[in-house]
């Protein structure tokens, strides 16, 4: 690595909150030029806040940035654009309805005139042939018609395609996710060519022997903070491991859990995800709390939704044997019902209940919303008042007490506790586990790892798929992050 | 005054207040006269927009993109099944209410049934069903006017004391409307679907089975009225219905109904039906022509939407 270059970008103390989420606490980054940064982290440690940043997508709240040496004030994505600076995000930016060519040319406002798709078509095709020889794709091809694979493939291209604009830094956020090994590695050999010419590279990636193979320095972030950063040399995937999921220990309630366990608890649900190729099944009974764990996204919201579904109509490979109600964790796009109130938010899920011969008595759904109150604690003065005077917080406890007020046996929770206090975790955390005791199952897909010390068996998914199936006492995070970070096998 | 004060945040009230203004600005011009007349004509007319209004207010509620554009075709097919029916008997009045009551459930079940099976959006497929309806409705009443029985028509145009008997059962007809909107699980779960369809999924209501039945009310409705229509007016025709498109989301959106879905109020229905029909009463004693009656039609729809949109962002 070379030493003294000047830096392309150096962010100092930046910080960015969103309501009352800390996503960055005052992190200092910077890129030099020619080297290859690896920046790994758990979901939500910032790594993409923090990305957003480079890419003058997100402004920090406090902070400064500073490009080739010069402070920038009013950084944005077409300042960045300017500077030199591209970003290859996650989620697929191309246009699905628009040619290959056609894409490539929003980035570039330089070719116009007569003939600039066939402009455009060259300069794409060109570049695929360096990144990807032998890709088979054309430049005329329609994006949506591409596999995702492909438009992963030209959406990389495209980022590295130069008209007139100078360019010294891509970022490159999990570009490996949809290729298979042979493109994955082609790719990464462009990119150890680019750098070597002299350019910039961030990479972001969740299989790490890449990042190590790859860098020429780690840097791990954990809970909006850079912990360590370093030379790629100095670490092994052992150390990257600890670091990105500190090695404190934790204290554990597992004990009491193991004691109080019912030994033969009748099933409750037994389901296979659909793109399971084994027979593995995740299996729940009474009065068992499951963790689901994993990389966000793999999968485990389609097969608690899959779960969902199953109770009201029969599925293959699902077997459901009670009443199941779900806690979302997208408040305001799966739970909340904005008009009504907080009685009435609790009361949706029991109104064959609540009833008195044919009309909902105001009466008894009072009653239940008074009775939650009082045992999950929702802070206010009055359950009648709308939804919305509740803190966040608050208002996922009104969606706990939903649930648990109901005649659900099963509670399916998609990662509920997402932005919530920590205070109000360990009263939820209580709960559940009071619950499960009482005979209720628990179904729990949660990101954070701390919340699994509650489960009794956890299941942990990757890329649609249950990759392991751990009982509580073989726990250990390094286990899952194993598992869930496991390279492409 | 706290009681005036709860009653002004109510968002039907403006509804009722407009009629009354409308009314008053009415008898000043005439210097009183026909004041009664007015109320009584007032109340015969707006039944039929009530009827058909109370329909379209629980499908509007569904949410953004519900609405049944079928309600004319409807109500013009319904009315001829009924006469039909009833074939100038009185005896078989029950009957034909019952047969347009069938049809337009009928049609109503089958608009659900092009939503959801072919996954056409509700204002397409509703405005593309109308037209089959028409087509219908033209060849099997053959484009002539049927006359009803006797009795119904009377029925139909009863008064007790200036009071028309059909105003006094349908107010009966919206206090049930009110009731299943509020206090029953039918009404609890089309408002949970209007805030948001895929929470009121996840909350265990049954969204398929509640939209169904919506459409299929809406529909039932529709064909009631249609059959009502027809007694009242002493013959049915392809026509009849044709007024009740705009008129029955007119008085949704006046009554203080959310176009967005998930907010309804019946009493609103009756205010905006009477504000409705009083306005067009206004504005023929003062001698307007039908065209501006039309365009002030609208521009009050554009008006109230403002006005509740603005509302809204203040919250």
């Amino acid at each position: 690595m070379p030493e003294g270059n000047a830096d392309i970008i150096r962010l100092n103390g930046a910080e960015k909150h969103f309501g009352a989420v800390r996503a960055l606490g005052g992190v200092d980054f910077h890129v030099g030029s020619g080297e290859c940064v690896g920046l790994v982290g758990h979901n939500g440690a910032g790594k993409s806040t923090l990305m957003h940043m480079v890419a003058g997508t997100l402004v920090p709240d406090s902070g400064q940035i500073g490009v080739h040496g010069g402070i920038e004030d009013n950084y944005s994505v077409s300042r960045a654009q300017q500077l030199g600076i591209r970003c290859v995000f996650q989620e697929l930016s191309l246009c699905p309805n628009l040619s290959v060519a056609e894409n490539t040319r929003i980035n570039h406002a330089s070719l116009r005139g007569f003939g600039w798709r066939r402009k455009a078509a060259d300069l794409i095709a060109a570049k695929l042939d360096e990144i990807f020889p032998g890709h088979s794709i054309s430049a005329s091809d329609i994006v949506g018609d591409l596999s995702i694979g492909r438009r992963q493939m030209v959406e990389v291209a495209r980022a590295f395609t130069v008209t007139q604009d100078r360019l010294d830094l891509v970022i490159l956020d999990e570009p490996t996710s949809s290729l298979d090994a042979h493109t994955a590695g082609q790719l990464l050999a462009f990119v150890r060519r680019f750098v070597a010419g002299g350019k910039s590279c961030i990479l972001i990636s969740h299989v790490l022997g890449e990042v190590l193979r790859n860098a020429d320095r780690i840097v791990v972030m954990r809970d909006g903070k850079v912990v360590v950063a370093d030379a790629a040399s100095a670490f092994d995937r052992d150390r990257l491991v600890t670091a990105m999921g500190g090695a404190e220990a934790r204290q554990k309630i597992a004990a009491q859990i193991a004691a109080a366990k019912p030994s033969a608890s009748p099933l409750r649900v037994r389901a296979r995800p659909a793109a399971q190729k084994d027979g593995t099944d995740l299996v729940a009974c009474a009065g068992e709390i499951i963790g689901l764990a994993g990389l966000a996204g793999h999968g485990q919201t389609d097969l608690l939704l899959a779960i969902f579904a199953a109770a009201s109509r029969a599925r293959t490979g699902i077997e459901v044997t009670a009443p199941v109600a779900l806690v979302a964790g997208d408040r305001q796009s799966d739970g909340i019902f904005p008009q009504w109130s907080i009685a009435q938010n609790i009361g949706i899920r029991s109104l064959a209940r609540l009833r008195n011969g044919l009309l909902i008595s105001p009466q008894r759904e009072a009653e239940l919303a008074a009775f939650w109150q009082k045992k999950i604690g929702i802070r206010t003065p009055e359950m009648n008042n709308n939804i919305f005077s509740l803190s966040g917080g608050n208002q996922q406890k009104a969606l706990f007490a939903r649930a648990l007020g109901s005649d659900a046996q099963i509670v399916l929770m998609d990662d509920p506790m997402r932005g919530v206090d920590i205070g109000t975790k360990l009263e939820v955390y209580d709960l559940v586990r009071e619950e499960a005791a009482r005979g209720r199952t628990f179904l729990w897909y949660t990101t954070e790892t701390e919340e699994l010390d509650n489960c009794d068996h956890i299941y942990v998914f990757k890329n649609g798929r249950i990759v392991a199936n751990l009982r509580r006492d073989e726990l250990t995070e390094e286990k899952i992050i194993q598992s869930s970070f496991g390279d492409a096998a | 005054m706290t009681s005036v004060k709860s009653l002004l945040t109510k968002p039907w009230i403006w509804s009722f207040l407009g009629a009354l203004l409308v009314w008053l600005a009415t008898i000043a011009f005439t210097g009183g006269y026909g004041a009664g007349g007015m109320v009584t004509a007032a109340l015969s007319l707006a039944v039929f927009t009530v009827i058909v209004g109370v329909g379209q207010m629980f499908v509007i509620t569904l949410g953004p993109g519900n609405v049944d554009l079928s309600l004319p075709a409807n109500i013009g097919l319904a009315s001829a099944v009924a006469m039909k029916v009833m074939d100038g008997n009185d005896s078989m009045i029950a009957l034909g209410l019952l047969a347009a009551l069938a049809c337009g459930a009928a049609v109503g079940a089958v608009n659900y049934l092009l939503i959801w099976a072919l996954r056409i959006p509700p204002i397409i497929a509703t405005l593309s069903a109308s037209f089959i309806i028409q087509s219908i409705d033209i060849s099997y009443g053959r484009g002539l006017q049927i006359k009803p029985p006797p009795g119904f028509a009377d029925f139909a145009n009863w008064q007790v004391l200036g009071i028309p008997v059909l105003a006094i059962l349908t107010v009966l007809f919206t206090i049930g409307a009110a009731i299943a909107l509020q206090r029953m699980i039918y009404g609890r779960s089309v408002l949970a679907i209007g805030q948001n369809i895929r929470a009121a999924w996840l909350a265990g209501v049954n969204v398929g089975r509640i939209r169904f039945l919506t459409y299929t009310l809406s529909g039932a409705l529709g064909g009631i009225d249609g059959a009502l229509l027809a007694g009242y007016f002493r013959g049915a025709n392809v026509d009849i219905g044709n007024e009740y498109l705009l008129a029955s989301i007119a008085v949704v959106v006046i009554g203080g109904t959310s176009v967005a879905g998930g907010k309804a109020n019946v009493p609103g229905v009756w205010g905006a039906a009477l504000f409705l029909v009083l306005l067009l009463t206004m504005l023929n004693t003062f001698g307007v022509s039908a065209g501006v009656r039309l365009l002030l039609t609208g521009l009050i729809i554009v008006g109230v939407i403002t006005a509740a949109g603005g509302q809204k962002a203040l919250r």
